[in-house]
């Protein structure tokens, strides 16, 4: 398992141990290292950036090392970022008693609601559009996001699809939730993604229901059918990025999953496969945005930086996501055509008319997410 | 100097005010925030307010009863499981394993020295579906074709029994270690068997390790739920679980903290029922 989680859990095991419900802002202490020194106006010489596993680059040279070698700037790359849920809870307490939590970059999803609380709570820092000069190469489709129309305080990082993966060797193609939930050769030996709108959307759509257009009926039988999938021990587990590793090794059968990272592991498992259900997929965008206390000069040089076509494209080449920068098809048309043929990576028609958005505003729904709290067992 | 002496009543005082201090600061303040905080409502978006929400309690029991009960349920289960391991183990080091008892107690206490995490993580390589201990046990159909053991509720047992096992193990080893042989000696002239002198007189004399190792393990095994959230379904998730996510990812600081209290006076309560059953002197020795 991932070491990166480890401490992950550790904070949340020492977090909810109790004595910390007082003190939040001993989990600022716990992130350990020297503490941000606020929205200083100059370029320092590390970038702390904290982002979701099989996301980034991993061969030599990668693109950090390059970044490194072009500007002096040190990465350090924290893969601490397992759900959304989690990672909003571990910095909200810091970040609400406005002290730093010694990041210059996270990522968080347009499909769920923590991205939009971190933004109104204001607990960001403005993007040096001056040090970005490559925001020009924004697709145009990602250039106005109703959370911020105006690009100030976030950039895409990649977009994907969800949808469903399965392991060839414990079964044959699994092609819709019905199945998914039902079949009786895959009790046990699936997992549904913890994310509201992954999991939901899809249900929705394999209900017959548009999940951009939520109602408390709609809602209602969709977790009502993962909640039955739970009691009769169909699902074995909700997952953020933590089904990768047991559907490799073959402990699961079949997962609700993100594209790219079945792409990836395909390299250790050529029995992984991966595919929109028949009724449809979701897609969403990972948002780079620099918390509180984050060096804006070094992230936004960053940022510029992974925004050149060039390094889009070595990195769209490793992870196999949808990337939000123009002109990264023909690099890869050149380097990895197969890539660039690929409608997962660069969605065609007929993929964008099965992918689907989730209803922003049940994602802001407290009831919603508290009953979709307890399908997840508390 | 003469301060003290003129002051002698004041030296015990003195002595304590570290402790007090430490048990003031990291303990009754936090405490005392937590159930100021169980009392509020609201929600994350608007902000929560004190105003003797005692309806917070409520919702917790009739929302998360399930929870509280599989809690101690698997405590319970746990702890038998723990000291019927320990027992003859500790027994065995106690009495017969000569200069080696050194070692076989590191041996004990070796896997706390690896994290707790790493520990429970380990386990899911070992009772992993495609492992080896799975493959036995389907091929002496133990188990089904299908057959698992991760994701259930004996891997939660499981892993809880093994991670406290050690608490158990060492008090028990302490009272064992402290019996004078002779005591044995004496039962056998008086024509007791092994058995006999085993039920009147060892069994008697470790009754207070019995007592401190099932505490030091019940205690944190009834919070724990580090082993249901990776060893099991949510079908296995325990309270610890619950407040964990109220706590961190719902962000229900007043429902994470009534339920905390809950369960805090729920132990409680155990302790001193479990008290008057064994008596007061064993829980010291």
């Amino acid at each position: 398992m991932n070491p990166r989680l480890t401490r992950n859990e550790l904070l949340r095991r020492g977090a909810a141990g109790g004595a910390l419900l007082a003190f939040p802002s001993l989990l600022a202490a716990c992130g350990g290292g020297s503490g941000g020194s606020g929205d200083g106006g100059e370029v320092k010489d590390v970038l702390n950036f904290s982002n979701w596993t099989l996301y980034i680059d991993t061969d030599k040279p990668t693109t950090r090392q390059t970044f490194t070698e072009k500007t002096g700037i040190k990465v350090n790359y924290f893969e601490d970022i397992n759900s959304n849920a989690e990672y909003f809870g571990k910095i909200q307490g810091p970040l609400s008693q406005g002290q730093s939590i010694d990041r210059d970059i996270i990522v968080l999803t347009d499909n769920e609601r923590y991205l939009g609380l971190t933004l109104d709570k204001g607990w960001v820092e403005e993007l040096d559009k001056d040090l970005i000069p490559n925001i020009e190469n924004l697709i145009d489709a990602q250039k106005s996001p109703p959370f911020d129309p105006d690009r100030k305080y976030t950039l895409p990082w990649q977009s994907g699809m969800t949808g469903i993966a399965w392991n060839e060797d414990l079964t044959g193609p699994v092609t819709s939730i019905t199945q998914l939930f039902e079949d009786p050769k895959l009790k046990g030996k699936i997992t549904v993604l913890n994310g509201m709108a992954d999991a939901n959307g899809l249900v929705m759509l394999d209900n017959g229901d548009d999940p951009a257009v939520v109602t408390d009926e709609t809602w209602k039988s969709s977790i009502d059918r993962v909640q039955a999938a739970v009691d009769s021990g169909q699902i074995r587990r909700f997952t953020g990025n933590d089904y990768a590793q047991p559907l490799a090794k073959g402990d699961l059968a079949a997962a609700i999953a993100w594209s790219g990272d079945i792409y990836q592991l395909q390299s250790s498992n050529n029995k992984l496969r991966w595919a929109l259900p028949e009724k449809g997929g979701m897609i969403w965008t990972d948002n780079m945005l620099i918390p509180t206390g984050g060096s804006s000069p070094t992230a936004s040089t960053y940022m510029n930086y992974v925004y050149d076509p060039e390094v889009a494209a070595r990195i769209a080449a490793y992870v196999a996501y949808v990337p939000p920068v123009k002109g990264v098809k023909e690099i890869l048309a050149k380097t990895a055509p197969e890539l660039a043929k690929d409608p997962l990576v660069f969605p065609d028609d007929e993929v964008l008319s099965l992918t689907h958005q989730f209803d922003p505003a049940a994602l802001n729904n407290e009831t919603y997410n508290e009953e979709w709290q307890k399908v997840l067992g508390a | 100097m003469s301060f003290f002496h003129r002051h002698r009543w004041a030296t015990p005082y003195l002595l304590l005010l570290p402790g007090i201090l430490w048990l003031a600061l990291f303990f009754l303040a936090p405490l005392g925030f937590l159930g100021y905080q169980s009392l509020e409502s609201g929600s994350y978006a608007t902000g929560y307010e004190f105003d003797w929400a005692f309806s917070n309690y409520w919702e917790a029991i009739s929302d998360y009863h399930t929870q509280f009960v599989r809690s101690f349920v698997y405590a319970g289960l746990a702890t038998i499981a723990a000291l019927l391991i320990s027992y003859p183990l500790v027994y065995w080091i106690a009495f017969r394993a000569g200069r080696w008892k050194n070692v076989f107690l590191v041996l004990i206490v070796a896997p706390l020295f690896v994290t707790y995490l790493v520990r429970t993580l380990a386990w899911l390589n070992i009772l992993a579906d495609q492992g080896p201990v799975v493959g036995f046990l389907r091929d002496i159909h133990v188990l089904g074709p299908d057959g698992r053991l991760l994701a259930t509720t004996f891997a939660v047992v499981a892993g809880i029994t093994y991670n406290f096992l050690p608490f158990m193990a060492l008090p028990l080893y302490v009272s064992l270690e402290q019996i004078d042989p002779r005591l044995l000696e004496a039962a056998k002239d008086l024509y007791a068997s092994s058995f006999q002198a085993f039920l009147r007189v060892t069994l008697p004399l470790s009754a207070p390790g019995i007592v401190a190792g099932t505490l030091l393990t019940f205690i944190p095994a009834a919070g724990d739920f580090i082993n249901a959230q990776l060893l099991g379904t949510p079908r296995q998730y325990m309270v610890g679980n619950v407040i964990q996510s109220k706590f961190l990812e719902l962000i229900d600081y007043p429902a994470a903290a009534s339920l905390s209290f809950l369960l805090m006076a729920l132990i409680l309560l155990g302790l001193l029922v479990y008290a008057r059953a064994v008596g007061t002197e064993r829980l010291t020795g």
